[in-house]
């Protein structure tokens, strides 16, 4: 079995009001030196078999279809080592 | 025979009870649709209320896009069936792919609920010919992401083939791109309006009877079809 994660930002010309909240947060908060904050979204995906090309592609496909919006969101897939115990 | 128009019930949905009412205002036959038929049930024209269907999970519209029932719809708007998705409709219309864009989080982070004056820019769509165009009206608004958004390319076509059906005046609500309140597909027959006209039929419950101009438009465009 694997684990692949899926990131989905906002696009970076997209306006992103969350992240512009967050970062007036942070400042109200006393956190100096931080520039800029985007928030995005993460997805875990348990699979049954191995991430092999073939699922990858699949993972993708979901990705496109589903997890994302690609009109104004951009996406980016990874295996993650999943620890036994 | 009088027009049947469908309005479809997702789970989530709030307005489809006062869409219905609109349409048997303008003087036509609700059907109401269930997000789970594939069969429209031989409707004119359907109609996406506002809501938030499926809880809004994931993104507004997007869950709601592959429904039993949208299928159908995206099928058959293709075809030429008219569709008027209003706010959560408006977002299952852009994530359908009907329309193009999307509509995002509100600039100021706000859900707001305001009486919006719009102007109707295209009348010459399925679901706004009762209007004038250039005609000034009010109708409500409420909606926490309600900015629409697209690429620059696609906003010089929208404008260029005069696909804006109305714009904000006034005030801008949202961050909306060039204001943009609705807009329609190429051929006319699908429109998506983020402010709420069916909440503007009467003159005891809105500020306004400007919304019902959409409803009588689809009458007109069926009758004279």
């Amino acid at each position: 079995m694997a684990r692949v994660v899926v990131d989905v930002m906002l696009k970076p010309e997209i306006l992103d009001p969350q992240g512009q909240a967050i970062h007036g947060a942070l400042k109200r908060l006393g956190f100096e030196g931080v520039t800029s904050v985007r928030q995005g979204k993460r997805f875990e995906l348990e699979l049954d078999g191995p991430a092999d090309e073939a699922t990858l592609a699949q993972v993708r496909q979901m990705a496109e279809r589903l997890l994302a919006n690609t009109v104004i969101e951009e996406f980016q897939v990874r295996v993650e080592e999943v620890t036994s115990a | 025979m009088t027009a049947r128009i469908g309005v479809v019930t997702f789970p989530g949905s709030l307005d489809d009870r006062d869409a219905q009412r609109a349409i048997r205002l303008a003087g036509a036959e609700p059907v109401a649709l269930w997000h789970r038929d594939r069969d429209l049930r031989g409707v004119d024209a359907v109609v996406l209320p506002g809501g938030f269907s499926y809880g809004d999970y994931l993104r507004c519209g997007a869950i709601a896009r592959f429904s039993p029932v949208m299928e159908t719809v995206i099928e058959q708007a293709g075809k030429g069936l008219p569709v008027l998705g209003i706010c959560n409709g408006f977002q299952i219309l852009c994530e359908s792919h009907l329309l193009p864009g999307a509509l995002t989080r509100n600039n100021h982070l706000h859900f707001i609920c305001r009486d919006q004056k719009l102007r109707v820019e295209n009348n010459r769509t399925a679901w706004t010919n009762a209007y004038e165009a250039g005609q000034e009206i009010v109708i409500p608004l409420k909606n926490g992401e309600g900015g629409y958004v697209c690429d620059a390319e696609t906003l010089k076509r929208l404008e260029g083939e005069g696909r804006v059906v109305a714009r904000y005046l006034d005030v801008n609500p949202n961050g909306s791109l060039n204001d943009i309140a609705g807009i329609c597909n190429e051929a006319g027959n699908v429109v998506g309006l983020m402010p709420h006209p069916e909440h503007a039929v009467e003159p005891l419950t809105g500020p306004t009877i400007d919304g019902l101009g959409f409803f009588t438009s689809i009458l007109k465009r069926l009758v004279n079809a």
